[in-house]
């Protein structure tokens, strides 16, 4: 009832919390201390015929992972082609188009989950479960495994591969995964998600209402005295869409559905669900490289980032729309009700639970939404927008958030380098020209992208046909969905109509590129590392933990999102916000 | 080839184990120990399915409390066309809405402020709630159409009304379906 601020503490305290152990965990399966599992691994191993002791090199690693996932998008695509002929389909629902299958599969697989359909009207639950949770596992487990190789890198020395494959991407499902699934799926059900394979249920509504129908120019009155609820397996998928920072909803309107998080508690589980992960892999980080500083001075940088546009979205949302204020309407916080701008907003959630939701979706990578950002104000869609643009890296997607962010890190030292006149060295391997190709590749990629595609989209017809919102408004839809592909967050301001040939098809190629044309430069950049000696740390090392270099990387992130992205938010969200407080 | 077919291998497995027994393991559990939950909180009356606690649905008598402003396509609360407005906050059509929902509410409700829930469109159009205050708000309108005190409906709307969590955590809410099949079996009960 409050702005929030007590419950954004306690939020905040204990999910730092739980990250730290679950850290060590994570760590520890990859060291193999912990191989409780290890009885279903050896025959998966033996199944998919990787010698498990014989590590990759980085070129080895990435051909695996790209035809691991181009398999999974030609196997995601055609189930959703063949839909109508497969099992578990009590609503009967047929094939889609060629270009929404191409796009849902490219969605999924690149862990962004961008969604131009409605699941439930769309997708069968074989598709639901066969085929899209499957890659919201191994997408995201596909994440940590590169993360995992990455930091390998820095921990051993003179190597020529970085590990294998098909271990750290089984490891990921079977240690991380799939138990934290299970528990919050559960969870979830006992809150109130449902769980089941029914058909969909008729029932009668209590106060028929009348409608005005036109058909054939002539309008029909009709009275609706039944409802048709979906069902289905909700809390299983909806559990792992978190969890692996996917975010594809079950239901069109995604966790602001009621039966995806029916109350103010799944909403916290959900929040910590997608977070949690992304938290804990700071202090994998930190246990598997032995140096706890390190791990503190990311997780601070990003807590930075994360809590500033957080406190920002509230503040703004809380204040409400001002255009209102011609109408008696009563947009004040009190205890009685939540206030401030709820259009787009569930009761249960109000102004907090929703823009806690909105800035942890956008800066984790997850993209599941429990309020729709389309709705929200100027400067409330410009969070999470730039949240986004700063390549998500206040926490970030499973695996992705740590590499992009370690890929600032390795800028900042270089950038800090230049400027005092020593060699760029990261946790005692130099940092040369080779790594800095990659990185500015891995960093310039992604706005290249977003930028070009948005361009493209606003001069052509096929383009501006999809917007929703007049003016400057319609400018950040198309913005914002550009972002989102590339960055393979998966949000959207949804008044953008995105399932066209045009969208499907342009959407696809950002998210794909997005997500291995990062992926590719990070293993590459691994693999030269890996292969360097340590530098033993001397008076003459630029110390890459404290406060000063939370500065300097805080610095650097902002400097490199705002540069790129300032001139395009002028025009969207900020020229909007002007034309409302004129 | 040979990295071909592992990668073939290595997602058929991981097919099974995530896409099949994970969500079996799920339901086989959720159904077991959280039945009525796991299979959508439906509500019967007299054997029959008359909604679910969780899905709103839409109330225009004034006998009704009324719920948020649904967006959803074909009718209002229609559950397989779940969506908001998406109606950005300078867009002319948000305010005409805006414009038309206050019109009715204030020829009923002359002079009080009208809580902002009240008159905006729900995220997914099947928002089962409203904040206290608008059911608050909606008490005379009610209480006259069924000829009982305000008293006799604001009892019924406190019972069902949701408390934040350790009294922080979450909104004062109140459930519009369960208002009114509570408010309908009051009035049975009497007769």
């Amino acid at each position: 009832m409050s702005i929030g601020y007590i419950d954004l503490i306690l939020f905040f305290l204990t999910f730092t919390l739980l990250s730290i152990p679950l850290g060590l965990y994570i760590a520890n399966v990859f060291n193999e201390k912990i191989n409780y599992f290890a009885w279903l691994e050896k025959p998966i191993y033996k199944i998919i015929g990787a010698n498990s002791k014989r590590d990759m090199s980085w070129q080895e690693y990435a051909l695996a992972i790209m035809l691991f996932s181009i398999l999974g998008v030609i196997l995601l695509f055609f189930i959703q082609i063949l839909q109508g002929f497969l099992p578990f389909n009590p609503q009967g629902l047929g094939k889609l188009s060629w270009d929404l299958a191409l796009n849902t599969a490219v969605s999924y697989v690149s862990n962004t989950n961008w969604q131009a359909y409605a699941g439930e009207t769309t997708m069968s639950y074989f598709t639901q479960t066969i085929g899209l949770a499957v890659q919201n596992f191994v997408s995201a487990a596909t994440g940590i495994a590169v993360l995992i190789a990455f930091i390998r890198s820095f921990v051993l020395t003179e190597a020529k591969t970085i590990g294998n494959f098909w271990k750290d991407l089984v490891k990921s499902a079977l240690y991380i995964l799939i138990p934290l699934s299970l528990i919050i799926s559960i969870t979830l059900v006992a809150l109130g998600v449902p769980q089941n394979f029914n058909q969909y249920v008729k029932s009668q509504v209590v106060d028929p209402q009348t409608i005005h129908e036109t058909v054939n120019n002539k309008v029909e009155t009709k009275i609706v005295n039944f409802q048709s609820i979906p069902m289905g397996p909700v809390a299983s998928q909806e559990a792992i869409a978190m969890l692996g920072t996917n975010g594809g909803g079950f239901f069109n309107v995604n966790a602001s559905h009621p039966y995806a998080n029916p109350n103010s508690l799944s909403n916290l589980v959900l929040m910590l669900a997608i977070i949690i992960i992304p938290g804990a892999l700071c202090f994998t980080f930190g246990f598997m490289v032995n140096d706890q500083k390190q791990a503190w001075t990311i997780y601070i940088t990003m807590s930075i980032i994360f809590i500033a546009f957080t406190v920002m979205l509230m503040l703004i949302e809380f204040k409400g729309n001002p255009l209102f204020n011609k109408f008696n309407i009563d947009q004040m916080m009190s205890s009685l009700q939540s206030g401030g701008n709820m259009e787009g907003k569930e009761a249960r959630f109000g102004i907090f639970g929703s823009s806690l939701f909105t800035s942890i979706t956008t800066s984790v990578s997850c993209g599941a939404v429990n309020n729709m950002h389309d709705s929200l104000m100027p400067l409330g869609g410009f969070i999470p927008l730039f949240l986004i643009q700063l390549s998500e890296v206040a926490f970030g997607g499973v695996g992705s958030g740590l590499y992009t962010i370690l890929i600032f890190v390795i800028l900042s030292v270089f950038i800090a380098g230049l400027m005092i006149g020593r060699t760029p060295e990261y946790l005692g391997k130099k940092i040369e020209s080779f790594e800095m190709k990659m990185v500015a590749l891995a960093i310039l990629i992604v706005p290249l992208i977003i930028l070009l595609g948005s361009a493209i989209s606003l001069v052509i017809p096929a383009g501006l046909a999809g917007i929703g919102n007049p003016s400057a408004h319609g400018l950040s839809e198309v913005l914002y969905a550009f972002s989102s592909a590339a960055n393979n967050n998966g949000s959207a301001f949804s008044g953008l109509n995105a399932n066209s040939a045009y969208y499907n098809v342009a959407l696809a190629i950002a998210m794909f590129i997005g997500r291995f044309g990062v992926i590719i430069p990070i293993l590459a950049i691994a693999g030269s590392i890996i292969s360097k000696k340590k530098i033993p740390v001397t008076s003459g090392t630029m110390p890459t933990s404290g406060f000063l270099f939370v500065c300097i990387l805080l610095g650097v992130i902002i400097i490199v999102g705002a540069l790129t992205y300032i001139p395009a938010l002028a025009l969207g969200p900020i020229a909007e916000h002007f034309m409302l407080f004129k | 080839m040979k990295q071909l077919k592992e990668s073939f291998l290595a997602l058929l497995l991981l097919t099974v184990i995530t896409g099949v027994i994970y969500p079996v393991i799920t339901t086989l559990i959720g159904q077991f120990c959280f039945n009525y939950k796991a299979n959508g909180s439906l509500i019967k009356v007299k054997g029959e399915i008359v909604g679910s606690e969780l899905i709103g649905q839409n109330f225009s008598s004034d006998k009704y409390l009324w719920g948020r402003p649904s967006s959803t396509s074909d009718f209002a609360y229609n559950p397989l066309a779940s969506s908001g407005s998406n109606l950005g906050p300078l867009n002319p059509a948000l305010l005409s809405g805006i414009h038309d929902r206050v019109a009715i509410l204030e020829s009923i409700n002359k002079g009080i402020a009208i809580p902002v829930d009240l008159v905006t469109a729900s995220a997914s159009g099947l928002d089962p709630e409203i904040s206290l205050a608008s059911a608050y708000y909606q008490i005379p309108r009610i209480a006259k159409a069924r000829n009982i005190s305000n008293d006799a409906v604001k009892v019924i709307v406190d019972q069902i009304a949701n408390e934040p969590l350790f009294g922080i955590w979450g909104e004062h809410t109140v459930n519009v379906l369960l208002v009114n099949l509570a408010l309908d079996q009051k009035e049975i009960e009497e007769k």
